[in-house]
């Protein structure tokens, strides 16, 4: 107790110990404790221990500190073919610290803040121990960095792990900012999660109209990946596998594992029930047809049909040879065989059979492939061991193949030390992580697997767009396929996955969010929860005869998908289960539930899986009482200790499915079933992204979607460290406020620290007719005093490269006129050629003024008498482009990891919104402003308060957010009583409440107030809705989209305007404009644009053979007789010479139309 | 109800607008007569302070009273920083954003000392000792030798951690400083402008010229000026008992009296809010009939602190009044 309460201490976070301070929100130690009300205060007790990131830091903690030693344990040996003495032998692996070092170093490159600025790769070296032999004698040698891993910001091994505010500032770095990201040459690169179905488990799935039932189990190890389906054909069933040419009956599978006997099969299968006897006997004439009885028979034909890829070398293998491996590898390869003891394997297969059949006989039976219990999440670190598995093999590949080479030569003057032939390669495990995380492209040669779009670019938006990113769930399915079902909300989402936070479009439901309080288990050892079903009562499968295995009231016991024994009293079973579990004997991730249509108990200790806590319930009463929560608050007990006294625990979805959850402790009272468990709070159905809408419940659903994706797009605070960064593109908000109505997710994710909008004032009503199709009407005052006034910097790199003859690019000064003023484009540099912070740039002008030595591309020999002084340079500055000016916030000089220099300069705007910005609230309303209107012409209310926005009532009907309302009736009243107010999902401010103070502060209940236009002096006649409602500026702005030409660029091949802004490219006059404008009958405008003021080109034809000539003269009848001198588009010129390039020959016969 | 109240309904505000003509209504002689005018306008003066003037303007028609609202607020000139020429500025905040907020500090200027800006001029020539007044920023943050032990507060650690108003100097240009009796100051002496911390610096000069609210809300010399029509609470049909109570609470304090009969009667219906809380309850359906007095206004004239609010009310008159004469030369037509 007293070493958790330290670690509590230890990890001290100022933003949390808030939650836990005497007076925490207006609650007091004194007051009294209501568990109904109270027990909310588990979630920022767990968000203090798990973090809103926590399954990414989790998962890539247990990579470096687990798996990697279990890598390392599966590759130990690296022998030579050449010298049989020799070996080396891998003992121990360590990322960050060595062997010698003090516990809790933590050995990184750099802080991670510095590693962006200069496009490092944020990284600690990995240590290997290792044990080899030089000559005769065996040495050990410690502490062989191998290569340099990436770390996890915020994971154990970054040297942002537990420290203070204070510390993480001295680092530059921002508390508030979640990790869970690499840093990998300058840029933040998120491993996203990624939803798969579940590995090692069996899928049953029927096709009603082809009369296909399938089991399929894709069985996944360190070595290999592969699936096995079970599969009816003709009402037979047949193993089906990619390296077995042909579909087998299952008879002779099973016959080949071992269990000749047909009786046996059939038990093992069918049991003793007649109707799956009935549907399965078929298939033991097939076996008998083809004259298959024994196993070494059903081994040859199994052997015979497998397909074989051997190595070159390998020995030829026998038929039966071929079968025994087939099925002791290939099948179902996560079943290890030894001593060819098939019998497990065999199990598995007659359990797959026994699926079918009872598919087959009650197609209700199959697995729903978007059960949530049925999909696994892959993180960040189940990936990067997958990949450093594929690197750490192609080095001691590498390895090998270099000792052999160097053992190979008959004689050597030294004895040979195998570490110096190690080094050499040490560099291709760094560039392959590194490769990987910034590429995104995962190839690994084990699995030829090749997956592109792994890693994304952390978006820096805002704080809340970088959070959204890290909650992110991928879907492998197919964007492009039709299918509604993996994209349907599946009710096993709740409290799991988010309910609104999806995008809109292709990957509309296939891309999902992780709710607020979720977490995604890690892989658990296997080997001590078998011994403990054991000695709880499971009676092992190697002991059972198969007539009593599924016999009535025997229930199986699945550790992992994998029947590992039976039991006859499951209820105790589990009950004594959960008992060990909620004593914290056995880690609180292993999940257990009973499956009464299989008569099965399954046992899952996998990663991947995502579970949440709820509280738990005995005899309809929760066991946390206000005692536990007095300690919670008191800051004696953290999370881990509800966990610990069995008041808290762990379900993941199926177990979930298992068990009767009350949503409230209301809802027990007097009820009769018996509740197992209660949730903590509702509102954790929702993600961090969608609890920043205040009243979610109340608006119409997609519109909580559509807030959850323009949230994503307000511009606000980034980080405490955001005046720091030199990102390509970053937002600020001049003047961010914390919204007036606030949730309890706001606070628990910090918006209201790193907030992106501003409580604006809102009138709801129509004014000047510029306010229609959402556009809203903005007080000029308000912009003027800073209301949306946002600043956008622009990163611009400049590297500064040296060249192989020894010539370097330089920045040079100014350049001045006579009169000693910089010249124009040089104005804003100073005497060094860089720009000057706090200058003024403008469209035109130079920012760094570099230059490029002439003879860069000479070869260094060539011109070796000219002395160095001599070098001459060409200017080729950077110029800034664009229709404001902009100014210069930061110069940063550094050297990057080749050795040259790097100049980045941080341009910045400040912009005041303008006709055409984007705004939103946060209920899915957006609108651009449609006119800017001045103060004294807007309508005011008694206390000559004018509205900041106006928005048309239009908006309200057909997408009835009626949160909206209720928000602004509660930030009236907060702003009237001096308080902040809540709109938390499912609770919240209440209505009546927030009416009772207005009417109090002599307003009206309904929030409508008696208005006066501006223009007249007189009352408006309605009464209109009044009060602040907050908004979010979107990057959406006018002035990065405004475009316009009249003349400009062509493009080099078609001598045609170019296309877009970025190349200030011509508007197109599209195929429907000129079919209107045919319509119409304006030929010449017709012809003007596509033609004159497009691509015109005069081109001399001849009018004998068609084909074009120049100067007046045919080339191909040698005359200039009959050239007709004629305007064509360039781009038909082209495409009749490129025809004449294919031997096709366009010829032009002309004559005159008048 | 006569007909220069304004209807206040459950849903609705009727009888809103006064007819074509100002000051005309269907019955009665309503030409315009400037005695009659004279005799029926009334001025009344709740209170005057330093920063705030409440006043009401009675039997004057809507425009009049709207045009020096309107005139208040974007059109009575006074004084703010307009261009800032920063020397340094190593401060965490952005030069533009402390433009910005020096711009809108309100600085009291008489304005009437200062002519106004010929902005055709180049930037170089525009500014004279005539139109422009200085105001100057140099700090430098330092760490405090003195400050107490285990302090954690940054003004105690630092010298000048915290920039105010007040830190902005005036600098008189030619004869400035004597036609400046009162030294040009910031109105509000602590608006905050920037946090320094030791080694940072801001230098700079703002040019302070005149200029009006429509351009610019820092130029509007009035935090707002508006006005409310005064409140009607008529009773039609006595309410006693506790109904009488029920009464006087769906109005603010001090409006509704309850005499000693136990009926209700109005007090001050000028200090009622027009909450309509009363036409809710079914209770007093038909037996209260709420208004607004269409030509009595209710002055409310918060000044920045620039000038005093009565100046600011003085100067929109003579605004409006300038206005009116222009239009009386123009030649018809024109």
């Amino acid at each position: 107790m007293s070493k958790r309460k330290f670690k509590v201490e230890a990890e001290s976070d100022e933003a949390f110990q808030e939650l836990f301070q005497p007076e925490y929100r207006g609650k007091k130690l004194t007051d009294e404790i209501n568990t109904a009300d109270d027990k909310w205060n588990l979630l920022p007790a767990f968000l203090k221990v798990k973090g809103l990131v926590k399954q990414h830091l989790d998962s890539f903690n247990y990579f470096v500190d687990v798996d990697l030693k279990k890598i390392i344990g599966a590759n130990e040996l690296v022998l030579s073919d050449v010298d049989p003495e020799f070996y080396l032998k891998y003992l121990d692996i360590r990322v960050g610290h060595k062997s010698s070092s003090t516990p809790g170093t933590k050995e990184v490159i750099l802080p991670p803040h510095e590693c962006r600025l200069r496009d490092l790769t944020y990284s600690a070296p990995i240590y290997v121990d290792v044990e080899y032999t030089r000559g005769r004698k065996i040495i050990m040698h410690k502490d062989l960095e191998i290569g340099r891993m990436p770390i996890m910001l915020r994971s154990n091994k970054c040297i942002l792990d537990g420290i203070t505010e204070k510390q993480m500032a001295k680092f530059d770095e921002c508390p508030l900012d979640p990790g869970g990201y690499f840093v990998v040459n300058g840029t933040e690169k998120v491993i996203l999660v990624q939803e798969q179905l579940s590995k090692n488990r069996i899928i049953v799935e029927a096709d009603e109209k082809k009369n296909i039932v399938q089991a399929s189990v894709t069985s996944s190890t360190h070595e290999r990946k592969s699936k096995t389906y079970v599969i009816t054909k003709n009402d037979k069933i047949y193993l089906k596998h990619n390296s077995i040419g042909e579909d087998i009956p299952i008879v002779i599978v099973l016959k080949a594992a071992g269990i000749t006997s047909d009786l046996e099969i059939l038990q093992l299968v069918c049991g003793s029930d007649p109707h799956y006897q009935d549907l399965f006997v078929v298939n033991f004439e097939e076996a008998a047809k083809l004259e298959v009885f024994t196993q070494q028979q059903a081994l040859n034909y199994v052997g015979k049909r497998v397909k074989t890829i051997r190595r070159a070398g390998a020995p030829k293998l026998s038929q039966l040879q071929e079968g025994i491996e087939a099925i002791a590898t290939t099948i179902i390869a996560h079943i290890t065989v030894s001593d060819l003891q098939f019998r497990e394997k065999a199990l598995y297969i007659a359990t797959m059979a026994r699926r079918v059949v009872m598919t087959m006989y009650n197609p209700k039976m199959v697995d729903d492939r978007d059960y949530v219990g049925n999909k696994r999440l892959e993180l960040a670190g189940q990936l990067m061991s997958l990949l450093f598995e594929d690197l750490f093999k192609k080095f001691n590949s590498d390895f090998k193949a270099n000792i052999d080479k160097i053992l190979k030569k008959p004689s050597r003057t030294s004895e040979f030390d195998a570490l110096l032939s190690i080094n050499i390669h040490s560099n291709n495990i760094t560039m392959g992580l590194n490769r990987a995380i910034s590429t995104g492209n995962w190839s690994l040669k084990r699995f030829k697997m090749e997956r592109a779009g792994v890693t994304h670019v952390l978006s820096r938006l805002s704080y809340i767009s970088a959070l959204g990113m890290m909650t992110r769930i991928s879907s492998q399915f197919e964007k492009s396929r039709k299918v509604s079902g993996p994209r349907a909300l599946q009710p096993s989402q709740f409290g799991m996955l988010c309910t609104s936070d999806t995008p809109e479009g292709e990957a509309c439901g296939l891309v999902k969010n992780l709710a607020l309080m979720t977490h995604i288990t890690t892989d658990d050892e296997e080997a001590p929860i078998k011994k403990l079903c054991y000695v709880l009562g499971c009676e092992n499968i190697l002991g059972i005869d198969s007539a009593t295995l599924h016999s009535f009231g025997n229930y199986g016991i699945y550790l992992n998908g994998t029947l590992i024994g039976t039991n006859r009293f499951p209820s105790k079973f589990v009950s004594d289960f959960r008992k060990l579990r909620r004593t914290g004997k056995i880690s609180e991730f292993v999940s257990i539930y009973t499956n009464s249509h299989q008569n099965a108990v399954h046992i899952a200790t996998d990663g991947g899986r995502i579970c949440r806590p709820l509280i738990l319930v005995e005899n309809n009463r929760p066991k946390i009482t206000a005692d536990h929560l007095r300690k919670l608050l008191d800051g004696e007990w953290a999370f881990d200790d509800f966990l610990i006294h069995g008041l808290v625990e762990y379900l993941d979805v199926n177990e979930e499915n298992d068990s009767l959850i009350a949503l409230y402790e209301s809802d027990m009272d007097n009820a009769e079933s018996l509740f197992t468990h209660l949730e903590i709070e509702p509102f954790t159905v929702l993600g961090a992204v969608a609890g920043l809408i205040p009243y979610p419940h109340h608006n119409q659903s997609p519109r909580n979607t559509y807030q959850c994706a323009m949230g994503k797009q307000a511009i606000g605070a980034i980080a405490y460290n955001q005046f720091r960064r030199i990102d390509t593109l970053l937002y600020f908000m001049v003047y961010p406020q914390q919204p007036m109505v606030k949730t309890k997710t706001i606070e628990l994710i910090d918006y209201d620290k790193l907030p992106a909008g501003q409580n604006a004032t809102v009138a709801v009503m129509s004014y000047s007719g510029y306010d229609i199709e959402d556009a809203l009407v903005l007080n000029k005052a308000s912009i003027d005093r800073g209301f949306g006034r946002c600043q956008v910097v622009r990163k611009n790199t400049i590297q500064l490269k040296r060249y192989p003859n020894h010539t370097k690019d330089v920045v040079s000064g100014m350049r001045v006129d006579e009169d000693g003023k910089a010249i124009f484009p040089h104005q804003a540099l100073g005497p060094d050629g860089l720009g000057e912070i706090g200058a003024r740039v403008e469209n035109g002008q130079v920012y760094v003024n570099k230059c490029v030595p002439t003879n860069a591309g000479e070869s260094v020999l060539g011109h070796n008498e000219q002395s160095p002084s001599a070098e001459s340079h060409r200017e080729t500055p950077a110029y800034y482009k664009g229709p404001e000016p902009s100014y210069v916030d930061q110069v940063m000089m550094s050297v990057s990891d080749n050795d040259q220099a790097l100049i980045k300069v941080l341009l910045r705007q400040t912009r005041r919104p303008e006709l055409g910005d984007k705004f939103s609230s946060r209920h899915g309303q957006k609108g651009v402003c449609g006119i800017i209107v001045q103060q004294e012409d807007l309508p005011f209310n008694d206390n000559g308060i004018s509205p900041d926005i106006i928005m048309n009532p239009h908006g309200f009907p057909s997408r009835m957010t009626v949160g909206k309302m209720i928000e602004l009736i509660s930030g009236k009243a907060g702003v009237l009583n001096g308080s902040l107010e809540y709109g938390t999902c499912f609770g919240g401010s209440k209505l009546e409440d927030m009416s009772k103070i207005l009417v109090e502060k002599g307003f009206s209940y309904s929030g409508k107030d008696m208005l006066y236009s501006g223009i007249t002096g007189e009352c408006l006649q309605a009464y209109i809705f009044f009060g602040p409602i907050y908004y979010q500026k979107l990057k959406h702005m006018v002035l990065d989209k405004m475009h316009a030409r009249a003349r400009g660029p062509r493009a080099v091949l078609t001598r045609q305007p170019t296309e877009g802004r970025s190349r200030d490219g011509g508007l197109r006059l599209g195929e429907m404009e000129r079919d209107c404008v045919i319509a119409y009958g304006a030929s010449q405008l017709l012809l003007e644009r596509l033609m004159i003021s497009s691509d015109a080109f005069e081109v001399d034809i001849c009018n004998k053979c068609g084909l074009m000539g120049y100067n007046s003269w045919c080339t191909t009848c040698k005359s200039s007789e009959n050239i007709i001198r004629m305007t064509i588009p360039y781009a038909a010129k082209l495409l009749f010479q490129e025809l004449l390039s294919m031997n096709i020959a366009p010829r032009l016969k002309l004559g005159d139309i008048f | 109800m006569s007909d220069n109240i304004v209807g206040i309904e459950y849903n609705r505000v009727t009888n809103t607008s006064s007819t074509d003509f100002p000051g005309h209504s269907a019955n009665g002689d309503f030409s315009w007569d400037i005695e009659k005018f004279k005799d029926s306008f009334d001025i009344q003066i709740s209170y005057i302070t330093e920063r705030t003037a409440n006043f009401d303007l009675v039997n004057i028609d809507t425009s009049i009273a709207n045009a020096f609202r309107r005139v208040m607020i974007a059109e009575v000139p006074s004084v703010a920083a307009e261009a800032v020429y920063m020397f340094m500025n190593t401060s965490v905040i952005q030069d533009e954003v402390l433009a910005h907020r020096i711009g809108l500090i309100p600085l009291k200027v008489d304005p009437d000392l200062l002519n106004w800006v010929d902005k055709t001029l180049d930037e170089n020539e525009r500014y004279t000792e005539e139109n422009t007044v200085v105001l100057s920023l140099d700090v430098v943050c330092t760490k405090n030798s003195h400050a107490p032990k285990n302090s954690t507060n940054p003004k105690e650690l630092y010298k000048n951690a915290h920039i105010y108003a007040k830190d902005l100097k005036f600098e008189p240009q030619g004869g400035q400083a004597e036609r400046f009796k009162i030294k040009p100051v910031a109105a509000d002496p602590d608006i905050l402008l920037a946090k320094l911390r030791p080694g940072q610096e801001i230098s700079l000069r703002a040019h302070c010229i005149l200029g009006i609210g429509s351009d610019h809300a820092k130029f509007s010399p009035v935090a707002t000026a508006s006005y409310r029509l005064m409140p009607v609470i008529n009773i039609t049909e006595p309410i006693r008992g506790d109904s009488a109570k029920r009464f006087q609470k769906c109005f603010p304090s001090g409006v509704i009296g309850i005499n000693k009969n136990g009926e209700a009667y109005v007090k001050d219906a000028r200090k009622d809010t027009v909450s309509r809380e009363v036409l809710r309850h079914e209770e007093f359906n038909g037996k209260v009939k709420l208004g607004r007095k269409r030509d009595h206004f209710i002055f409310n004239v918060e000044s920045t602190g620039a000038m005093s609010p009565e100046e600011i009310f003085f100067k929109s008159v003579r605004v409006l009044k300038n206005k009116a004469q222009y239009l009386r030369n123009c030649p018809i037509g024109q």
